[in-house]
């Protein structure tokens, strides 16, 4: 028995299903934090057991991206907060528009992401499809690289390798780290793609105006998730680009 | 001694009295409880049997002298029989310092065993009453795993790992062995027999053949040689790397001021991903020898160190701060 | 039946009620309704016991003899990974917990549906497709690795259909978080006026804990399984020590879950058996609020025992005394309950039904199950009892001595309530008989066998193993019968059974209050709860006489 087009018929009141979508959202991402949890368990324990290879590998992603998608994905949760704050005080447009923001910073963030992931496989460091950690060195001009880069890579590539007592092992422990980077951004990437499919049915939503200071849930819970994407990157930047970085 | 249980099998380790008792022990307490609420229930049961059709229980909801006689006996049993299996388990991961050696490295799906003096058996091991004899467990595929139920002892044997178990035989005869671990098709036929022998006889059955073996002692310093190790790591302490003399079942203190115990795992380690525990006063020079070598090679080369641990530890350029004691 | 109360003559179905409110196969599919999605999961996990029973069987067929009697050492290794993985993942855990608390949580916390409807007809689509994709892989190739999936033998070494099952368990594990989600939200904010948490039937709070494991701890298998096989597809080496990997990592991270996924099928079983020992004695639960509390207890020391699956693996002394310790931790919350329940045996007025023999037998079970949990724990025995059929004898204890007498005595239990008849009390009795005889006969000879040194997942052992086995092997056949015959009667009872009523025990829980089967809206007014749980004592509506004697509860109960 429906009481207003919003309650659906298992609730008794309004308050009691916002409740329950809030504490189900909570729970969800409570979830998601184990889910993440276990990769980035993996990628700590490597990362200590092979600090050379891992602090290298991570080295040759290029920080300009993953900077400007920190930035991005920063703005782009601002521009959520914004759509909640506007549901929560009735301004039905401001809603419309900030999740149209936060949309396409998402979209500019995935673009961006995609960017890097070709620059990787151009590089051939995408682990299963030819992987090789010195494809670049010893194709010159098969990689956009600077040449004062490549050098500079060749010179910590052959130090690594003499450390490391041979390509294979550089080869085997690389693909770790990027077994990893891939793991992790690309499921942080899915994340973001569900994200904006959520954005979109919120766009729709709110353009017909659905949205009211009584019933603004879904904006808050996609908010809420949003946010949380949104920190799980907090943790993957400094991980997977900064650290070792000089 | 204890006398056995029929389900009980051989008891041929200095293990196996000590696990056994602590099984009396658990059985007498399971026993014990399950006895005494298997009789609560029984009688519950048939004495406050419905008498009619409407009748009700009466409202008891709870006590809390019972509840927490019931959290506390419990939890001091648990202790007791925790303490008393910690002790069994601790004993049994910490080997005595003078052992004998023995290699064993698992494949899909047999195990190759190397004695001391080089002599080879497949599936088959061979080691001397009364003599404390520890395994150094190796695997090249899967994980495995080293079970003798008459010894009460196994160990996983796991890739990438050294594992090392002890035991000390005490009576004479064959008891089989198995594989433990789930490995794949041939699991259940990854097994063999262990032969307890009494000393003399060992001795003989070892100096009986090496089968042209060669000792691990010399592959080891063969490959010492081949893979350039010796070129840093020279004997008298003036090498680019520590001396290496004295250094098995030293303590060894590392760059970041920790110690370290220099055993199997330590020199394994140190081969394989060799920039990982810097020796203290030294840099971080040597070459990784990751995928480099088999299990076996590696097992020669620990052999080899090993067999350094009697030679002079020269004054300076040590790899101990206390030599391993024989 | 002699110990129900008298029915009003002419006792009839209501008229209308969820399971003829609409018809036809989309009604079904396409329902949110928790008790049609309660059904919709009996029949799916009763399929996946179907076929992880047949691989049983055919298990303890081949162990008749010495050297394997039935099948190659290939298949019979497949046989085993696909009991487990069939039983575990889309049997066991699926169980009680979306088949009787999908149906039961909204009824006895008197709410017209779970939270998120439509979320729990998705969880139930979710489960299919995972097992799709595990039926695809028993199908074409099978599954070798062990239900364990250890690394390097399940992503490098195996040549069997390991991708497409990985992919099933994964899925399926989405299944599993939303339910659990669905039921602590449910729990939260949909409890009727009056319903407080320490009125709460103790199935609720034992389904409450389990949910907790499902929300925390299944993210983690789901990764670690998504990431070995990702290595398998990829000759990635996130577990292999040939690339740089660790696989004791992988058995850390799948021991995570899969530990406290042990809690998730006995944690609701006990819930069951919390419901129907106080019913059969018709007086109140002894110890309600350490019951209640032992639950969350399990559920949250559960998280953190898991390595002591791994004291032989080389981790560290000092980890295993720590886990060892804490494994020692857990038991005391489960000993608290069994002594709970054998104390509201006390002054009580016992009947002889169908669940309360389940109940009864379950403790049993459960001790023995429990106890030698004690055994594994303790450091110095696991050295030798780790991996032999001790461990196998074991689990058996817990999940089919536990969770499944538990699942079947509350199908008993709530049967009338989901189909609205009763079914044949004698076959009933002499099933739960049969269950419990062939039970320890399949299973108590294979803990003398584990500590005589036979290995688990052996497809031939010594000759001196065999009359063990024997007697193992006719244990299950007698096991199997046990289960055949309650398929059987209940399906019969579906139509041709006695018209049960509405409390035919009489029981005093909130579904018990409204029509069996109930209406899809399940009450007709929202109901107010004004009573204590399990309280027989002030509930005229129940039909039962009061005490002649006016027994005030006395401040210690025993005397």
């Amino acid at each position: 028995m429906h009481r207003t087009g919003e309650l659906s018929g298992q609730f008794q009141t309004l308050e009691q299903q916002k409740e329950s979508a809030t504490l189900g959202m909570w729970l969800f991402l409570s979830t998601e934090i184990l889910f993440f949890g276990g990769l980035f368990l993996t990628y700590t324990i490597n990362r200590h057991t092979y600090a050379d290879v891992f602090s290298y590998s991570s080295r040759t992603i290029k920080l300009s991206w993953g900077a400007i998608n920190t930035v991005v994905l920063i703005g782009s949760s601002l521009t959520m907060a914004m759509s909640v704050w506007s549901a929560e005080v009735g301004k039905k447009k401001l809603v419309t528009f900030f999740l149209i923001a936060t949309l396409v910073l998402g979209g500019v963030f995935l673009g961006i992401k995609g960017i890097e992931y070709h620059d990787k496989f151009v590089e051939h460091h995408v682990p299963g499809l030819g992987f090789d950690m010195y494809y670049c060195t010893k194709n010159p001009g098969a990689c956009n690289l600077r040449p004062e880069d490549l050098q500079k890579e060749r010179v910590e590539l052959d130090e690594l390798t003499k450390k490391m007592g041979g390509e294979t092992a550089v080869n085997a422990n690389s693909q770790l780290f990027f077994s990893l980077y891939f793991g992790m951004t690309g499921l942080h990437a899915l994340h973001m793609i569900i994200g904006a499919g959520l954005l979109l049915w919120l766009i729709k939503q709110s353009m017909a105006g659905r949205f009211t200071t009584q019933y603004n849930t879904p904006v808050e819970n996609v908010g809420l998730y949003w946010h949380f994407v949104d920190i799980v990157w907090i943790y993957l930047f400094p991980l997977l680009y900064l650290i070792d970085r000089h | 001694m204890q006398s056995q249980l029929p389900f009980y099998p051989d008891q041929a380790s200095n293990f196996a009295p000590s696990v056994d008792s602590l099984m009396t022990f658990l059985i007498l307490v399971s026993v014990f409880f399950s006895l005494a609420i298997t009789a609560a229930i029984v009688i519950f049961f048939f004495k406050f049997h419905r008498k009619s059709k409407n009748e009700i229980g009466v409202p008891i909801h709870g006590d809390m002298r019972l509840e927490v006689l019931w959290i506390v006996v419990p939890a001091i049993l648990s202790l007791a029989m925790f303490g008393w299996g910690a002790a069994v388990y601790v004993d049994f991961r910490h080997a005595p310092l003078d052992t004998l050696d023995i290699y064993v490295v698992g494949k899909q799906w047999m195990w190759k065993v190397q004695q001391p003096n080089g002599r080879r058996e497949i599936n088959e091991l061979h080691v001397p009453v009364g003599r404390d004899v520890k395994l150094v467990l190796a695997s090249e595929d899967v994980i495995h795993d080293f079970f003798v139920p008459a010894f009460r002892v196994k160990m996983d044997v796991v890739p990438g790992h050294y594992n090392t178990m002890w035991f000390r035989p005490t009576k004479a005869g064959h008891y089989e062995f198995f594989c433990s671990q789930y490995c794949g098709t041939n699991h259940a036929v990854m097994g063999g027999w262990v032969t307890v022998m009494e000393p003399s006889e060992y001795a003989a059955w070892l100096s009986g053949s090496t089968g042209g073996d060669a000792n691990p002692v010399t592959t080891g310093e063969k490959l010492f040689a081949e893979k350039a190790c010796s070129t840093c790591h020279l004997s008298n302490g003036t090498g680019r790397a520590p001396s290496l003399n004295g250094v098995y079942g030293g303590t060894v203190r590392l760059a970041d001021g920790s110690t370290v115990t220099a055993d199997e795992a330590y020199i394994r380690e140190s081969i394989l991903l060799s920039n990982a525990k810097i020796v203290a006063g030294y840099q971080p020079l040597m070459p990784s020898f990751q995928g480099q070598l088999t299990e076996e090679d590696i097992m020669s080369l620990t052999a080899y160190i090993k067999s350094l641990q009697s030679q002079p530890v020269p004054a300076t350029g040590a790899g101990v701060i206390a030599p391993g004691k024989k | 039946m002699s110990t129900t109360p008298p029915k009003p003559p002419g006792y009839q179905l209501p008229e209308e009620h969820y399971l003829n409110a609409t018809y036809g196969i989309r009604s079904w599919l396409l329902t949110t309704d928790h008790k049609r999605i309660a059904l919709l999961y009996l029949a799916s996990v009763t399929f996946f016991f179907f076929i992880g029973g047949i691989f049983a069987t055919m298990i303890r067929i081949h162990l008749l003899t010495p050297a394997g009697y039935l099948v190659t050492p290939e298949t019979y290794n497949k046989l085993f990974t696909m009991h487990g993985v069939a039983m575990i993942f889309f049997f066991l855990i699926p169980s009680i917990p979306a088949v009787l608390g999908n149906f039961l949580i909204p009824l006895m916390i008197g709410a017209k549906d779970v939270a998120f409807p439509k979320l729990n007809l998705l969880s139930w689509y979710i489960y299919i497709t995972g097992g799709c994709f595990v039926l695809y892989s028993f199908a074409t190739g099978g599954l070798d690795t062990g239900w364990t999936f250890y690394t390097p033998l399940s992503s490098v070494y195996s040549n069997s259909a390991v991708t497409p099952a990985v992919i099933g368990i994964f899925i399926n594990g989405f299944s599993s978080i939303l339910t659990g989600l669905n039921f602590v939200v449910t729990i939260h904010t949909m409890r009727a006026p009056g319903m407080t948490w320490f009125r709460l039937p103790l199935f609720v709070w034992a389904q409450y804990s389990t949910s907790i494991i499902f929300i925390l701890g299944t993210p983690v298998i789901a990764i670690t399984l998504l990431l070995a096989g990702l290595e398998r597809m990829f000759h990635l080496g996130f577990f292999n020590p040939a690339l740089g990997g660790d696989p004791i990592l992988f058995q850390h991270l799948f021991w995570f879950y899969s530990h406290p996924a042990v809690y998730i099928m006995i944690l609701p079983a006990m819930g069951v058996i919390s419901e129907i020992i106080p019913t059969f004695a018709r007086k109140p639960i002894f110890g309600y609020t350490f019951i209640a509390a032992s639950s969350i207890a399990i559920a949250v020391i559960g998280f953190f025992v898991w390595a002591h699956h791994m004291f032989l693996t080389g981790e560290s002394t000092y980890a295993a005394l720590a886990f060892s310790l804490l494994s020692y931790l857990v038991a005391i919350p489960s000993a608290v309950k069994v002594f709970n329940w054998t104390s509201t045996l006390y002054k009580g007025s016992i009947s002889y039904d169908t669940p309360m023999l389940y109940a009864l037998g379950f403790i049993g079970l459960f001790l023995i199950g429990g106890l030698t949990g004690l055994f594994l724990a303790c450091l110095g025995l696991d050295i030798h009892i780790h991996d032999t059929y001790f461990v196998v004898a074991h689990f058996h204890y817990i999940m089919v001595g536990g969770a499944v007498m538990g699942y079947v005595g509350g199908l008993h239990f709530w049967w009338p309530k989901i189909t609205g008849k009763l079914y044949p009390e004698f076959l009933a009795r002499l099933a739960a008989v049969i269950l419990f005889v062939g039970f320890n006969l399949t299973f108590f000879p294979q803990f003398i066998l584990g500590y005589l040194g036979m290995p688990r997942r052996y497809h031939n052992y010594p000759p001196e193993f065999q009359v063990l086995n024997v007697m193992s092997t006719a244990g299950a056949s007698i096991l199997a019968l046990g289960y055949l015959l309650p398929m059987i009667y209940l399906t019969w009872s579906m139509r041709y059974g006695k018209v049960a009523g509405r409390n035919p025990w009489p029981a005093t829980g909130l579904e018990w209050t409204t029509a069996s089967p109930p209406l899809t809206e399940n009450f007709d007014v929202t109901p107010v709860v004004d009573w204590e749980p399990y309280d027989y004592k002030n509930r005229p509506d129940l039909g039962l006489q009061t005490p002649t004697a006016p027994t005030l509860a006395p401040a210690h109960g025993d005397d």
